[in-house]
């Protein structure tokens, strides 16, 4: 593993190299025209800076975003987090929730579980391992505590698949993101509606995640952003590639 | 941002980008004259537009087509808004309720503005409240004096609008645009949610934010927009059973991924509010 994880690293560096040097094929140049000057931030959140490290465990997560399967790789990774999180809450509910909204976080629960065991059998052999995930910050006996990191969840999943979007080859896959992420969607507004009703789509409020109000256009976010956000919630290993 | 130094930065890592967008150097001022009108909202949809034609396999016409379409359904949407908040004898039982309505007009309307934008249409909008038949041909005759007749007409408009962009992402793939109209669309599922709040607050019915199972898709309890939720009831995603997957009920497996509307399957819907002679073609 410590071969592997060397390997990645140099690849890494080489890409870093030349999109600095500006040689980049036109390949490479429409995702940088796509994924505008993130495209150059290749190692992500919780990759490991320090190269002498040697990782003695088989933890880690590598997406490599070259092809479809690095993007339905990410795509499982918040799938995961958002799955664990859920699992968690319709478990043991905050005490202060309705009646109503412990059905609908036990359905929220159910849909997450279903994007992400789609994406693993999708994967195959090609799916990333279990993500190991940190909810440390998230106190789970508080209603507004679980509504509030629901809401973080939800919209930032929303921004992940509206960015990832344009990065994905096969148009089945496009499809298919397509019909999660309105899902997620939906979920965020009625997150956000038990939080403070009306607040659905406060795209003022979502500006950090590439919402633009005047636009009417909701958040959108390259995976290096989403996943610099979504680190605090992982503890495994994530190797950015070929962003 | 400046669309020029766009042009500059792409001309470092591409030096015939300016030929690939058009082979004569002279046609660059149009695209002195792009950088001047168009807002700065709609700019990933020209560039998305340039990028295309520069580098793009497939027709440009075609992601125009996508776009026209895409605000055609965006002026459904706004005047049906604005003709209940402007000039209609509905009450809207709460503050809330019409605050919320308000939100989604803007939104529309935002949507009109960032569409015309971008396909460089300047002037007066393309459909008007006079080109809408509201009532559907009488279906729901009382649309702008019921406040319930007017949330169903909305739930109906807010998810076929989901549906219709979904139904449009393959066209744009891998184009710029592709990002804009997804920004569009995780709105329009937002709004969507809320209307079915909306709806089960006032009609009293157990409508979910997300759209549930029904035989026919149809989870709504108005058949009159069976249409709208046409394969809705769907439980397998490329060849997975989502049904009993992870332990999902037939139910929350058809609620975890909604389904998406080709484009004539949603203009036959939308015809049914457009007058002779403006309806899409």
């Amino acid at each position: 593993m410590t071969m592997k994880n060397n390997e990645l690293e140099t690849k890494s560096e080489l890409q870093e190299k030349s999109l600095f040097d500006k040689a980049v094929g036109r390949r490479s140049f429409l995702q940088y025209a796509g994924a505008g000057a993130a495209g150059i931030a290749l190692v992500a959140a919780g990759c490991s800076k320090d190269r002498g490290y040697d990782n003695p465990t088989m933890n880690g997560a590598t997406l490599d975003f070259k092809t479809d399967i690095g993007v339905l790789n990410y795509a499982y990774a918040l799938e995961q987090l958002e799955a664990a999180f859920y699992i968690k809450v319709a478990s043991a509910p905050p005490a202060a929730f309705t009646a109503a909204q412990k059905a609908y976080f036990q359905d929220v629960q159910f849909h997450e579980i279903a994007h992400r065991e789609f994406f693993k059998k999708a994967l195959s052999t090609a799916a990333i391992g279990s993500l190991e995930v940190d909810f440390s910050s998230i106190d789970f006996t508080s209603a507004s505590g679980v509504l509030a990191a629901a809401q973080s969840f939800e919209d930032l999943g929303v921004s992940a698949y509206n960015g990832a979007g344009v990065r994905i080859t096969t148009t089945d896959y496009l499809v298919l993101a397509g019909k999660i992420v309105s899902v997620e969607a939906r979920h965020a507004a009625w997150v956000r509606d038990q939080i403070s009703n009306g607040s659905f789509a406060d795209l003022n409020s979502l500006t950090a995640l590439g919402a633009n109000n005047s636009a009417g256009l909701d958040g959108a976010l390259t995976p290096d952003k989403v996943l610099a956000i979504a680190g605090k919630y992982v503890k495994t290993k994530i190797n950015v590639i070929n962003l | 941002m400046n669309i020029l130094n766009i042009l500059d930065e792409i001309e470092k890592v591409d030096g015939e980008i300016y030929e690939r967008l058009s082979p004569r150097r002279s046609a660059m001022k149009d695209f002195f004259n792009v950088g001047k009108k168009i807002s700065m909202a709609a700019l990933p949809l020209a560039l998305g537009s340039m990028f295309q034609k520069a580098y793009g396999q497939t027709n440009p016409s075609t992601v125009n087509d996508v776009l026209n379409f895409a605000l055609a359904l965006e002026y459904l949407e706004y005047n049906y808004y604005n003709h209940a908040l402007t000039n209609s004898t509905i009450t809207f039982p709460t503050t809330a309720s019409n605050a919320a309505i308000t939100t989604i007009r803007a939104h529309e309307r935002a949507h009109v503005d960032l569409l015309k934008s971008a396909l460089q249409i300047s002037g007066a909008d393309g459909y008007v409240d006079a080109d809408f038949d509201f009532t559907a041909g009488g279906a729901f005759g009382d649309v702008f004096s019921n406040y319930q007749t007017f949330l169903k007409v909305a739930l109906a408009f807010e998810d076929t609008g989901v549906r219709a962009y979904k139904g449009q992402a393959p066209i744009l793939k891998g184009n710029a645009v592709l990002t804009t109209a997804l920004q569009i669309h995780s709105v329009e599922a937002r709004h969507a949610s809320h209307i079915r709040q909306m709806v089960a607050a006032s009609l009293g019915v157990a409508l979910k934010p997300w759209i549930s199972y029904a035989a026919n898709g149809n989870d709504t309890g108005i058949s009159a927009v069976d249409a709208v939720y046409a394969g809705e009831q769907n439980t397998v995603q490329a060849g997975v059973e989502i049904n009993g997957l992870g332990g999902a009920s037939q139910t929350q497996a058809a609620e975890s991924f909604d389904e998406f509307l080709t484009g004539a399957a949603v203009k036959t819907i939308a015809n049914q509010f457009i007058k002779t002679g403006k309806k899409l073609a």
